[in-house]
């Protein structure tokens, strides 16, 4: 998937890729989408709650091996 | 209007504290407006490093000395042992890139996460506003606190 955007979040634990995330998101335009690389699995269920919060989308999750690629669009 | 948070910081210990600064922060990136009231031995978590001696009465000094307080020189609540449990934890969580609790309320403040002091526990320990690091904007009472709360989805008392 196309981003435009990406953050490296390995290596960080909960709640920092969270926080990047929302950091990130604000350089964003609607529409646009944000990859988040990580690999703390919290993520995984962090990222949707973070989203509904939010009112932005999760788009998609997908690990490969111990890595996690989030990708989020702005909505609002 | 954005969903309000509180945080009641009651406790000085350093695990206590980077809880309720991890929540307090993860609340704030939620677009939660995030309010931490500091009440009692919390209030040793925004205590500068230096406290002037001030209008203390002798119990007050004393107490001061034995709780010394900010932020860098918090305590685990357990494992402490002599101080060398605690630099260990703050040397393990540099390992897993953890903010540590300065960076969590550089962070806190930085998202706009309010910090309130409590006056009562501040006449109890005879401290004052300056007493504080620069990043609490407000001193208030328990009504202050509710009226927030009353207000607040996702109320904490750590």
């Amino acid at each position: 998937m196309d981003a435009d955007k990406t953050i490296d979040c390995v290596g960080l634990y909960c709640p920092m890729p969270i926080v990047k995330t929302a950091q990130a998101m604000k350089e964003l335009e609607p529409g646009q989408v944000l990859e988040v690389l990580a690999d703390d699995a919290g993520i995984k269920s962090d990222m949707p709650a973070w989203c509904e919060k939010t009112g932005n989308e999760c788009v998609s999750i997908d690990e490969e091996g111990d890595e996690i690629k989030v990708y989020v669009r702005k909505t609002g | 209007m954005s969903e309000k948070m509180t945080v009641i910081v009651f406790s000085d210990d350093l695990d206590r504290a980077l809880a309720a600064f991890n929540l307090a922060n993860t609340g704030a990136s939620m677009g939660m407006e995030v309010t931490m009231f500091f009440t009692f031995w919390g209030l040793g978590v925004i205590k500068k490093e230096r406290v002037a001696r001030g209008d203390k009465s002798f119990m007050q000094w004393a107490m001061g000395l034995m709780k010394r307080g900010s932020a860098r020189r918090l305590k685990m609540s357990q494992m402490n042992m002599l101080g060398f449990g605690t630099s260990t934890m703050k040397s393990m969580m540099k390992t897993y890139r953890m903010p540590s609790l300065q960076e969590g309320i550089a962070l806190a403040k930085e998202q706009g996460v309010k910090f309130m002091a409590c006056t009562t526990s501040m006449a109890l320990m005879g401290l004052t506003r300056d007493d504080f690091i620069d990043e609490v904007d407000d001193v208030a009472g328990a009504a202050t606190y509710l009226g927030i709360a009353s207000e607040g989805k996702v109320n904490l008392f750590i």
